[in-house]
């Protein structure tokens, strides 16, 4: 192969020391494109130009061949450079497929349903920001009561996709949705706390909605607190429960409160990567989120927690720099 | 006919011994300026190792025959610290030199067969070598 881009080299370089075309400059580039190609590398290149030299122009002084053995030597490094470089290229490649695979390893694992209510609808977004998710949602069900559970590692990435796999297996023990907030949390922080280092915190809130008497009843610990919008007032009011985050300490007393629901108010509930959007100016305040909320609130829950999140996604100019939750539940 | 030779790599100069002696044989056997540019970094890398993390040791270089294949064998010896970790060592990109493409995955890839025998507190050998095609 070498022989045949020698041949093909010194057609162009003849061509070149006599014409000095663009043309000439042109074929060259293109020439350059296969050597790459066949990872011929800039040492041979070289070799290459001093070999044709040698055919067109052996009545050159020797102190000129002599030079190219230096720059010979002088782009070894280059070729190796090279060569190191298309390998780690090679292992990131492999790296982003692994990635794609434990994503959708996680998705699996991480999949809830979301129930299908007679008085309550329900929509559900849940958007990472990169491969894997750090937030997490699961949902709980019988006849009449859907428990919805909204946590977020702090962190992104791998090591908080890890951290929710445990969150799942917690939800799992818990014997159905009727069970208090307040007794999820203590449960799920229990082994949160026994489990992870001291440096990962996971906020989560937990929240149940009885249909038979349209209450809502939630805790939280340490988490983005919901926004109720109540459709009499036609205005909006946080929900607010102290608690400390997961697995700090053992033992926690969180707060259970609850509220009840009129037609056409719901809660949205949320994690950081919806209320810490920003824009080139700044923060994406609390405000412009309800106005947006509200502009849709005719709308089903599906398309509400939708909308809300192209929206946000627009005014950040479609660059999401955290995981994204949004869960609205509405008494229909 | 003297087909081994070595040079004790013991000050920064011997570095440059070494790459003059591997460049004679390597021309010796009928290597391509290219090759003898490779054989050579190849013993800098190695020599250089030597000098900076076992203080000293041995370039040794021997011509070989593998089957009708001439070629040329570079042994790097010492009894300095030995290499901890060499699977990471072998990695790219491990080097304290950074992505510069040279250091033992370098020496690797420019010779055709490489070797690492190293003990913790003992020694390391690197054995590698180049067929002429
Ligand atoms: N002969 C040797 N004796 C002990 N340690 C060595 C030897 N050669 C290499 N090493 C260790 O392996 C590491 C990697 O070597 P190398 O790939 O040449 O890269 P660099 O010299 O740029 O660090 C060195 O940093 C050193 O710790
Ligand atoms: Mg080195």
């Amino acid at each position: 192969m070498p022989q045949e881009f020698k041949r093909q080299y010194r057609e162009i370089l003849e061509q070149y020391t006599q014409r000095q075309t663009e043309h000439n400059l042109y074929e060259g580039q293109n020439f350059s494109r296969q050597l790459i190609q066949k990872n011929i590398s800039p040492e041979e290149v070289i070799s290459i130009h001093k070999a044709s030299l040698e055919e067109l122009m052996p009545e050159l002084p020797n102190n000129v061949w002599h030079s190219f053995d230096l720059l010979i030597e002088v782009m070894i490094r280059y070729g190796l450079a090279l060569k190191e470089h298309q390998t780690l290229i090679k292992k990131q490649e492999n790296f982003r497929m692994e990635m794609e695979l434990a994503s959708n390893v996680q998705q699996t694992l991480l999949k809830t349903k979301v129930p299908e209510m007679n008085s309550l609808d329900i929509g559900m977004i849940s958007v990472p920001a990169k491969e894997m998710n750090g937030d997490y949602t699961h949902f709980l069900n019988d006849d009449t009561t859907v428990g919805i559970a909204v946590a977020d590692v702090i962190g992104k990435g791998i090591p908080a996709a890890l951290c929710m796999s445990m969150i799942k297996y917690g939800m799992d023990s818990l014997n159905g949705a009727e069970t208090e907030p307040i007794v999820v949390l203590d449960v799920i922080n229990r082994i949160v706390e026994k489990s992870v280092s001291d440096s990962m915190f996971i906020s989560m809130f937990y929240g149940t909605y009885d249909t038979s008497t349209s209450v809502f009843t939630y805790a939280s610990a340490g988490h983005e607190p919901p926004l109720f919008y109540c459709a009499k007032s036609n205005s909006f009011s946080e929900l607010q429960a102290k608690g400390l985050l997961l697995g700090v300490i053992p033992n926690v007393k969180y707060e259970q409160h609850s509220i009840s629901l009129g037609k056409d108010d719901f809660v949205v509930m949320m994690t950081d990567g919806v209320t810490e959007c920003r824009s080139k100016e700044g923060f994406i305040d609390q405000k412009t989120v309800m106005d947006i909320i509200e502009s849709v609130r005719d709308q089903s829950a599906q398309d509400m927690v939708e909308y809300v999140f192209h929206k946000l996604e627009e005014l950040q100019e479609f660059e999401q720099r955290d995981d994204f939750t949004l869960v609205i539940f509405k008494k229909k | 006919m003297n087909l081994r030779s070595s040079v004790d790599i013991i000050t920064e100069w011997d570095i440059v011994a070494a790459r003059q002696l591997g460049r004679n044989e390597a021309k010796d056997v009928g290597f391509g300026t290219v090759d003898q540019a490779r054989i050579t970094t190849a013993i800098s890398e190695l020599a250089r190792n030597i000098y900076l993390y076992a203080g000293k040791g041995k370039i040794e270089i021997r011509q070989i025959t593998d089957g009708n294949l001439k070629g040329l064998l570079v042994i790097a010896s010492d009894k300095g610290p030995g290499i901890a970790d060499v699977r990471k060592v072998m990695e790219d990109g491990y080097t304290t030199s950074g992505g510069l493409g040279a250091g033992l995955p370098g020496v690797k890839r420019l010779m055709d067969d490489f070797k690492i025998e190293t003990v913790l507190g003992e020694g390391t050998t690197i054995s590698a070598s180049k067929l002429l095609r």
